[in-house]
């Protein structure tokens, strides 16, 4: 028996506490921009390795669904997974500290900016970034996670329902979810939709 | 203490609004901190939200600007507390309930159905976003820039991302 979860990419053992929320701490401090989900996964599985592609989109599928800052829910579940509950408590802590520690300040310093012109300028130039550095992460995730047509299909239905038809992101997860769910439902004997690549054994309930 | 309290429930229940992204809860947010508690003017909320922006770390981190405001340092406190802790809690247990179900055949299935809709949910991210950040040459060369860096090179995303910001900052002192 396979270890779950953990056969495709070669996994760092897990980090100590205190590494763990240096890490998280690290991503907290340095995920500017919107789209933190990008610093998770280039820190948790480029950098640090301590997740693979397939646990981290596990898990950012649960962080999605549930209600929670995405940002702060993949911290808690990466953080369980990894080392326990003190895990989860210090990688949500390291994830929220800087932002949470600036934020109060901002409150007590009059006049600091934001809607400055100044601001706004730098604010500019962060957001045109961050939608590069969103895009090459669903680029490398779909490149990972993506296996036959069907797979498209669901995406392309997603991108349509969310960034087209403005359907809350729940009600398309909801949707398409389960169509396609339902499309890689478990079947007797053989594992009909096994991906092509990698690690052919993976996504075999039955291994 | 009345304020703290106030807080507290204020900002437990906005968290449980949260559902796909903090920003699913600003029109509450706006309707309990603004018209109903009187705890900062629309005008503050916006700055704070902007402000936050420009932060590091979850978008919504801005609700402790707010909680300073109203009580100090215990109203950011309370306020963060409420805001994370109970559907912190939530996560965490549906995490280990996850877990637990091990070699059930159906979570191989959720897995990769729900791994098609994730990818689908950043790129539909990716492309709110670019609606809204890309509006001339210089925000639409600087997001091919760092799109074609990341993709060749293993640089912590932070150092292009703060690039990408001082290349705006040149752009408005040059006009």
């Amino acid at each position: 028996m396979k270890k779950p979860a953990e056969a495709a990419l070669p996994v760092a053992p897990p980090p100590s506490l205190w590494r763990l929320f240096l890490g998280f701490f690290i991503m907290g401090s340095t995920s500017l921009g919107g789209g933190v989900i990008a610093y998770l996964r280039t820190g948790l599985v480029t950098h640090y390795r301590w997740l693979d592609d397939e646990t981290f989109v596990e898990l950012m599928a649960i962080s999605q669904s549930l209600p929670g800052l995405n940002a702060t829910n993949m911290s808690i579940l990466a953080g369980d997974r990894l080392r326990g509950w003190p895990g989860a408590l210090v990688a949500a802590l390291g994830m929220c500290l800087p932002g949470a520690s600036l934020m109060t300040a901002a409150a007590f310093v009059v006049g600091i900016g934001g809607d400055d012109p100044i601001s706004k300028a730098f604010l500019t130039g962060i957001a045109a970034g961050a939608v590069g550095l969103v895009t090459v992460v669903g680029v490398q995730l779909g490149r990972k996670m993506l296996y036959e047509i069907a797979d498209y299909v669901f995406v392309a239905v997603t991108i349509v329902l969310v960034a087209f038809l403005h359907v809350p992101v729940l009600y398309a997860m909801i949707g398409v979810g389960v169509v396609a769910i339902w499309w890689h439902r478990p079947r007797s004997g053989t594992a009909p939709h096994a991906p092509r690549h990698k690690d052919p054994e993976h996504h075999d309930p039955h291994a | 203490m009345k304020q703290l309290v106030d807080l507290a429930g204020v900002f437990g229940y906005i968290s449980l609004l949260t559902v796909g992204g903090g920003m699913a809860a600003f029109p509450e947010l706006k309707n309990l901190t603004v018209d109903v508690y009187h705890w900062v003017t629309f005008p503050e909320l916006m700055h704070y939200y902007s402000l936050g922006q420009l932060a590091p770390g979850p978008n919504m981190m801005m609700v402790a600007s707010i909680g300073a405001q109203v009580a100090g340092l215990p109203g950011a406190a309370v306020v963060l507390v409420a805001f994370i802790l109970p559907t912190g809690l939530l996560t965490f247990g549906i995490g280990r309930l996850w877990t637990h179900l091990g070699k059930w055949p159906w979570r191989a299935s959720v897995q990769r159905g729900l791994g098609a809709v994730a990818v689908g949910l950043v790129a539909a991210g990716a492309i709110v976003l670019a609606r809204g950040a890309l509006k001339d040459w210089m925000t639409v060369a600087l997001a091919i820039v760092v799109f074609g860096l990341l993709m060749r090179t293993k640089i912590n995303p932070a150092i292009p991302i703060v690039a990408s910001g001082l290349v705006g900052l040149i752009v408005l002192w040059l006009h």
